[in-house]
């Protein structure tokens, strides 16, 4: 590193990118804030800044909405549907990955082009198989739509991280007279479990976020949170403070999962394309 | 290494994953083509055959042209805004501040943003015409204030997208930018290259896959926007600022026209193919490196 940084460059590019970047968080920030005003406050002239820190919005959206109901279908849908398509895919990127054949590539781009089919495409279809077969409305019928939408990219964050894995190591461990449940426990399994876990976290942000089934294909009883916050898109009278109170809790688990997850991101989205 | 036994395995651990996403792709997308050639609404019991009706209605309805319109209108706004952005955030992120890590987290944030909650903060909070922070700034400035979706409902929407598209450009970008070595800069530098020099002959074509792939992966979620619009708009006023994924379930979910509606989803779906095919060159190159 021969280049030497001058000081009063650093602090242009310091103050420039602390203005552009707290302007891009300052919705997010100013949601959070007038979560904890009164409703006055919300939309007083000129805004507050400092909010009188009450948390009555958090009790009122509870109490009207049953909000912890919707936060639970949230969480019961990103979580299940993210753990069904770990079952299907961990085995799947695993062979892909040690027993590659000519025709694994392949499969894998089929695999992905699944992922490009626009949901408006299906929704029809979907929406009458639900009603008819008594999904429509319930967690159960959203967790599984979701673990199909999400499984290819799943099985491909699977492979990438499960190819980097050395097979030497597998030889090595063979030499020295392990045995084949050995080899995986000890093994195989250590080595697979960073992957298995970002691929966990980005999936679960994905499905928390998704945004067209669980609206079109819920009602009340299962909504998540996606749709929840949907139906405030009527506003009747006063009800910014609450809107943000409820939107707070809605994205603040998600946040910090997003915050811990940054470095996997780029690769899972690209489907490996840019590391 | 790889046995005919441990190929039987292998078969074995794929088939679950190849057999339900056969199935998904397959049964739905089949009803869907068949639906779309059916005179078929929820609110009538008599379904009869339709030929190619329900494309003909649908592709001459003046709504349908109107979509197609804003939905490249949004795509290539939103792509803009991200990519130009985007090349500018990784640009500053890659030079050498202070509180680095805190500056990158506050810049992904919107992407984890769910649509509904990003679409109506933007809504109420910034842009709303006697309340919003935009009208209070256009009040101190002594402007009229904007009212956003009366006057300008899918720049908008385009705003509240990009906005939460931008992180992820960036974040590519700025993966991009950090695996140009050093001393290919440095180099640059010494032959007398300036900035500008350096930035159009050495980072752009540097970056040029990683914008290829921006694009091409956005395209594909900005096609389906759905729910930005369903809380901000509701498509309107008119069809304005409806997307061809609002109008196939404005068809479906609302005039019960599941013939129309299918044959909309059909559509979609081949827009959505065309560019697919050059995603999927794009990534299956990457593979083979």
């Amino acid at each position: 590193m021969a280049r030497a940084v001058s000081t009063r460059r650093k602090i242009f590019f310091t103050a420039l990118a602390w203005i552009v970047a707290l302007l891009l968080f300052f919705p997010i920030l100013w949601t959070i804030l007038t979560s904890f005003k009164t409703e006055q406050e919300a939309i007083a002239s000129p805004p507050m800044i400092i909010p009188s820190w009450t948390l009555d919005n958090y009790f009122e959206v509870q109490a009207r909405s049953d909000y912890f109901r919707h936060f639970l279908n949230s969480v019961w849908i990103s979580v299940g549907s993210t753990l069904i398509a770990l079952l299907f895919a961990i085995p799947a990127a695993w062979a892909m990955a040690f027993t590659p054949t000519p025709k694994t590539k392949d499969v894998l781009m089929w695999m992905l082009s699944t992922k490009m089919m626009p949901a408006v495409g299906v929704l029809v279809p979907m929406y009458l198989i639900f009603r008819d077969t008594g999904l429509l409305d319930t967690v159960w019928g959203l967790t599984m739509i979701l673990t199909l939408i999400n499984l290819p990219i799943v099985i491909w964050m699977l492979y990438t991280y499960f190819r980097e894995i050395p097979v030497d190591i597998l030889e090595a461990a063979r030499m020295d007279g392990a045995i084949l449940w050995k080899e995986l426990v000890y093994v195989l399994v250590p080595m697979a479990v960073p992957g298995i876990a970002s691929t966990l976290l980005l999936n679960i942000i994905l499905a928390w976020n998704e945004a067209f089934w669980t609206i079109n294909l819920t009602a009340s009883k299962a909504a998540p949170l996606t749709a929840f916050i949907s139906s405030f898109s009527s506003p009747q009278g006063l009800f910014w403070a609450k809107l943000s109170a409820a939107s707070t809790l809605a994205i603040a688990p998600i946040l910090v999962l997003g915050w811990l997850s940054q470095k996997q991101l780029v690769r899972g989205l690209t489907f490996g394309a840019v590391k | 290494m790889a046995t005919r036994e441990s190929r039987t395995i292998a078969r074995i651990m794929m088939a679950p994953s190849v057999i339900v996403l056969l199935i998904w792709m397959i049964v739905p997308l089949a009803l869907t083509l068949w639906f779309s050639f059916q005179n078929y609404n929820l609110l009538n019991p008599v379904v009869t055959f339709a030929g190619w009706l329900n494309y003909q209605f649908f592709l001459t309805d003046p709504a349908f042209a109107q979509s197609i319109v804003n939905t490249l209108l949004l795509v290539g706004g939103v792509l803009l805004i991200t990519v130009v952005g985007g090349i500018f955030l990784a640009l500053l992120l890659d030079q050498p501040i202070w509180g680095q890590g805190i500056v990158r987290i506050l810049v992904i944030s919107p992407f984890f943003i769910m649509p509904p909650v990003a679409a109506l903060i933007w809504k109420n909070m910034l842009m709303h015409p006697g309340y919003g922070i935009f009208a209070r700034i256009a009040e101190a400035f002594g402007q009229q204030p904007i009212d956003w979706f009366a006057q300008v409902p899918l720049f908008s929407i385009i705003l509240i997208v990009a906005w939460q598209w931008l992180p992820f450009a960036t974040l590519i970008l700025l993966t991009a930018l950090q695996s140009l070595s050093e001393e290919q800069k440095e180099a640059a530098e010494m032959d007398g290259a300036n900035a500008v020099r350096r930035f159009i002959y050495i980072i752009l074509p540097h970056l040029a896959r990683a914008i290829t792939v921006v694009i091409l992966i956005q395209t594909i979620f900005l096609l389906a926007i759905f729910a930005e619009v369903l809380v901000t708009t509701n498509g309107g006023p008119g069809y304005n600022s409806t997307n061809l994924a609002f109008l196939v379930y404005r068809t479906a979910l609302l005039s019960f026209d599941v013939g129309g509606a299918s044959a909309g989803g059909v559509i979609a779906v081949i827009l959505a193919n065309i560019v697919a095919i050059f995603l999927m060159r794009a990534v299956g190159r990457n593979l083979d490196a």
